[in-house]
């Protein structure tokens, strides 16, 4: 799960890192008066759950609070990424000497929490990795011990040769890790880390990502989703634990497991189809989530077909079939479907269907070429 | 011959007694998998009843602790199918009480719980398949997890995938061509995992049975290109390679670590080259491992 800049700068401030006051805004009324209580000039910055916010014109400085409020009327109901801004955050403005990007993640190479640092940061920070990767230096921690003092030096040396910035980065990458750690996070990025003119050092944009495996114990962050800022069709189906991503082609695709499900959008694609989205009714299914993926998908008005393609394993194939018996007598489809399944109880899955007035094939190639088919106009569903 | 596990593999089920692992201990036992001890805490001196291949009925009987069971039974192996929040101390239970083995059928570990999970296990000489991985099935011999037995069959094709139902579509599609398997192996999609596709291709290149591998990889990662470094200079059998996700949309990325730290998107397209880089058979679909292995084979 992703945090918005604001969240996650409200974890790190808990941790103890400084970071400049700021408030989140709906309306561009509030953005100016935001700027007014502070007096100063701000930054307002779009609090959307995607990347190069910056290069997509959806952070801006605001001299005064009437500037404030033009631009967060111009940011709000902006799409960066195809994703509405609904907030903004209106932040004071950092005086810059220097930009510093730490960022932690847990990779998969070592197994381990690593820390990422570079004295070049800022939004070119991919760039520095790929061209000047010397610039970047890599420390994987030990999460039995957690991050050492000395270990936080030498990360703080790293960025500063000056003994009183590297302390104070020192506390930070300390902070930043204990931050990560409590919250359960994967990722956890402070880009820049800012060294004023004064010589202070402060975050001035956060970003954190959670394990989703770690919510069921943290209920405190579970609290900050924010579905209002995620697409309707894919809050609805975490809703009914199906995983769903919505995508351009005309397609429905409804199958158990991402590897089969991927290869499965795969196949449609090489047949010279478009999947509509990824869907994965997951391992032990029940009709019940047979029903409300056929709702999900039918809702989407671009879909021309439906595909099921079930591989029976943990869930039964019989599941399947009287949850499609039952979806489509509540709501009879508009669209041709296509059955494909194979595996735990087929033979009775496939008296369901055929006693339901349903056909079904047990090979996935020749399912996939027939739905393909269909949308083509080639074949008659 | 087979790699992992065989004939004479003994296992413990921790959470026999739950509802995924009863369902699956006795799929096991009827495979003819050798399951002799369970582990719920508080029910030890239990049976759990089954039925062998042979139609008799087993009595395994069930321990309060990995140790008691080890040491009642002389298990060498364990499958853990405990909920989530109990899987990170099942797994260093089962390390730290004398198998060689543990498998981790559970789905949603905490990827921390495995950062602290994952230097534990390895200290102690131990393997790791998993977590979130359907297990591992030598046909004809043994199955230690939740892979359906009847879609595999006796054969020189050793299998490795990242995915569940895929490596099923896969192995399935073989066999419906005559093409059975040494081991099929799921290592599981998680971003730590115990084992990886390198240990799998190293212990398949020993077995002196396994004439060809199967490979399925995802999109996410680097572990394929790892892989396919791997198979260019250590590997003497031929490998096929199929990679899901080649039509997956490109994900609205937070952040710039993901990126730093790879140095790569992960994409099919990248992976795919390094498959054909290192001389790996790339089966555009699921079906064209049969054509493609069989041609290996010969």
């Amino acid at each position: 799960m992703n945090l918005h800049e604001y969240q996650a700068k409200e974890i790190l401030r808990r941790f103890g890192v400084a970071i400049p006051p700021g408030e989140v805004a709906t309306t561009p009324a509030q953005a100016e008066a935001i700027a007014t209580k502070f007096g100063t000039a701000v930054m307002v910055k779009a609090q959307v759950h995607a990347g190069g916010r910056g290069k997509a014109g959806g952070v801006k400085f605001c001299k005064t609070p009437a500037d404030a409020k033009e631009k967060a009327a111009a940011i709000l109901g902006m799409k960066i990424k195809g994703l509405t801004v609904e907030k903004v955050l209106v932040t004071v403005a950092a005086d810059i000497g220097s930009e510093a990007y730490v960022g932690i993640i847990v990779d998969r190479a070592s197994k381990k929490p690593v820390f990422m640092v570079s004295a070049a940061g800022g939004i070119d920070i991919e760039e520095v990795a790929a061209k000047t990767p010397e610039k970047i230096r890599y420390h994987p921690v030990d999460v039995r011990y957690g991050l050492q003092t000395y270990e936080a030096m030498q990360l703080g040396f790293f960025l500063y040769s000056d003994v009183k910035l590297a302390r104070a980065a020192a506390k930070v990458m300390q902070q930043l890790y204990a931050a990560f750690i409590a919250s359960g996070c994967s990722l956890a990025e402070i880009n820049p880390l800012v060294v004023t003119p004064q010589g202070e050092i402060i975050a001035v944009d956060g970003k954190m990502v959670i394990d989703d495996n770690e919510l069921d114990r943290r209920p405190d962050i579970e609290a900050l989703r924010d579905e209002s800022s995620e697409e309707q069709s894919e809050v609805d189906a975490r809703k009914h634990n199906l995983t769903f991503i919505k995508l351009e082609g005309n397609v429905g695709c409804v199958v158990n497991g991402a590897g089969l499900a991927m290869a499965t959008m795969d196949l449609v694609k090489y047949y010279g189809g478009e999947p509509a989205n990824f869907l994965d009714i997951g391992g032990s299914s029940n009709p019940e989530k047979v029903v409300n993926a056929l709702r999900i998908i039918t809702e989407d008005s671009n879909v021309k077909a439906i595909l099921f393609n079930i591989f029976g394993g943990i869930t039964r194939t019989d599941d399947v079939a009287n949850g499609i018996v039952t979806a489509t007598k509540a709501n009879p489809l508009k669209v041709p479907l296509v059955i494909r399944l194979t595996g735990t109880n087929e033979e009775l899955a496939m008296k369901i269907l055929t006693d339901n007035g349903f056909t079904a094939s047990k090979d996935m190639d020749e399912a996939v070429r027939h739905v393909v088919a269909i949308v083509k106009g080639e074949k008659a569903a | 011959m087979s790699i992992f596990i065989d004939k004479n593999t003994k296992v413990v089920v921790q959470g026999i007694t739950g509802r995924d692992g009863s369902f699956h201990t006795k799929q096991m036992i009827e495979y003819g998998t050798q399951v002799v001890a369970g582990v719920t805490p508080g029910k030890g001196g239990q049976k759990f009843e089954a039925v062998s291949p042979r139609g008799e009925a087993i009595m395994v009987p069930v321990f309060n602790t990995v140790e008691d069971a080890v040491k009642a039974t002389g298990a060498n192996t364990s499958v853990i199918y405990v909920p989530p929040p109990f899987a990170a101390d099942a797994i260093m239970e089962a390390a730290a009480s004398g198998v060689q083995l543990v498998v981790c059928i559970t789905e949603g570990v905490p990827v921390l719980d495995m950062t602290r999970v994952y230097p534990f296990v390895k200290e102690r000489g131990v393997r790791l398949l998993g977590a979130n991985c359907p297990g591992l099935i030598s046909p004809g011999q043994s199955k230690v997890g939740i892979i359906p037995g009847r879609i595999c069959a006796e054969g020189s094709v050793g299998v490795v995938s990242r995915s569940g139902t895929l490596t099923y579509e896969i192995v399935y599609q073989l066999t419906r061509a005559g093409i059975g398997q040494t081991t099929c192996v799921g290592i599981g999609g998680d971003p730590i995992n115990g084992t990886n596709f390198i240990d799998c291709l190293a212990a398949f290149e020993k077995d002196p049975q396994t004439k060809a591998i199967a490979m399925m990889g995802e999109i996410g990662g680097t572990d394929e290109q790892e892989a396919a470094a791997y198979i260019k200079q250590h590997m003497t059998k031929p490998v096929v390679g199929f990679i899901a996700g080649q039509t997956a949309p490109p994900g609205r990325r937070m952040g710039h670590a993901g990126a730093i730290i790879s140095g790569s998107a992960g994409t099919a397209a990248e992976k795919i080259e390094a498959f054909e880089a290192a001389g790996v058979g790339v089966a555009r679909r699921p079906i064209d491992f049969v054509d493609l292995i069989r041609a290996r084979l010969k």
